[in-house]
């Protein structure tokens, strides 16, 4: 086991969307733009750290009939945090995100996280493997996000800077609206699920 | 207190802010318990009844305990608790009147103390500013537009396992690509209507 590797298979083996299926809410539902999807992964990043870090160093003192609650309680401590420092430094992202924030406390990222892992290994691997999970669900949100915003509003602005502009106004509007986020994530799914298909009829 | 009327909020509750389509919470059960009709019927049986009763005891906490007190910022934490109690409390009551009941929702209950949409429905109220009647009502349309759009995922999910598709779809994608036309269909369809 070695922190390089545990860091990858963060993003690669069990990344949160393709690989676990865990987290599916925030990921549809703040995928509007990069720039939100870059918030929610930030806020969610912070929680995830802490929480496994936490969890981690309390393993041998929490009882095993009652982790559950003791997990939620420590979670909820921390998006306690990220709701008040958001809505204090960055209104307009606070304002965006809405409700999800709040929400990151039942994101099932966060508590399988804390049970499959942070509840069997040490501090250190516990908060690489928080950085991985993390890094996976903040590069799935881009890429969904990307697709969605360039898509739907025919450019990528991020804080104040745009990246991408299409040449031509596609104004699919629908990309934006909720009815992208499902086809976008089923396209996605749909190409990892051929490209793992491929792999095993090759013998892999 | 908001001053909506409450045929608006039970129709944004079901239809226009519906919780699976429009707003994305609940998507885990959405996609993993709409396999076969009769499980996505108790899950929303379960989910209904939950979602009225934290309404209404959150409410009661939030405006009677934590705002005379001041402590609004405890507010995430102390709904959390109330739903996993009152998840517990259903769970007792239910297993000793009604044993049929618990047979056909024993296994959902659990799975809903941590269901974005519980928490999302009593966040959803405070954030709102609503009062006692429009909070259990949003509660109660809430629940209910769940359960239509369960009913219809779970209907179709469970007639197209015969089709032919090619492998790749199978599975999640395939239950995206049908809640791209559900949610197509809520969006354009429910946002015309005026109300």
């Amino acid at each position: 086991m070695n922190p390089l590797s545990e860091f990858i298979r963060g993003i690669t083996r069990d990344n949160p969307i393709f690989g676990l299926v865990l987290g599916l809410c925030p990921t549809l539902a703040v995928t509007t733009s990069v720039e939100n999807a870059i918030g929610m992964s930030a806020g969610t990043a912070f929680v995830l750290v802490f929480a496994n870090l936490f969890v981690s160093l309390l393993r041998k003192q929490i009882p095993s009939t009652v982790r559950l609650p003791i997990f939620i309680i420590i979670i909820a401590t921390f998006v306690s945090i990220v709701d008040m420092i958001m809505e204090a430094y960055s209104p307009s992202m606070y304002a965006a995100l809405g409700v999800f924030i709040p929400l990151i406390v039942v994101n099932c990222i966060i508590i399988g996280r804390a049970e499959a892992y942070a509840n069997r290994n040490g501090p250190f691997y516990s908060v690489i493997d928080a950085l991985g999970i993390s890094t996976g669900f903040l590069l799935v949100l881009m890429l969904i996000g990307g697709i969605r915003e360039l898509l739907g509003s025919g450019q990528i602005v991020t804080f104040g800077h745009t990246l991408i502009t299409l040449p031509v106004d596609p104004s699919v509007t629908n990309m934006i609206l909720p009815p992208g986020a499902f086809l976008t994530i089923g396209i996605l799914m749909a190409i990892i699920n051929y490209q793992k298909e491929k792999k095993r009829a090759r013998g892999e | 207190m908001a001053d909506t009327s409450l045929f608006t909020i039970f129709m944004e509750g079901v239809f226009i802010k519906n919780f699976l389509l429009i707003q994305f919470l609940g998507l885990c059960s959405f996609v993993g318990v709409t396999k076969d009709v009769k499980s996505a019927a108790g899950m929303s049986g379960a989910v209904v009844f939950v979602m009225t009763m934290a309404s209404t005891a959150s409410y009661l906490i939030y405006t009677y305990l934590l705002v005379p007190l001041k402590m609004e910022f405890l507010s995430l934490i102390s709904f959390i608790v109330v739903i996993a109690a009152l998840v517990q409390l259903v769970e007792f009551v239910v297993r000793k009147n009604m044993p049929p009941l618990y047979r056909s929702l024993g296994i959902y209950l659990p799975l809903i103390s941590t269901n974005c949409a519980v928490l999302g429905a009593v966040l959803l109220n405070v954030r709102s500013d609503y009062g006692f009647a429009q909070s259990v009502l949003f509660g109660l349309a809430a629940g209910i537009g769940y359960t239509i759009v369960m009913l219809m995922m779970s209907a179709i999910r469970e007639r197209s396992t015969l089709v032919s598709i090619p492998s790749a779809i199978r599975g999640l994608p395939q239950a995206f690509l049908i809640a791209l036309m559900l949610s197509m269909a809520f969006v354009n369809y429910f946002w015309v209507i005026p109300i």
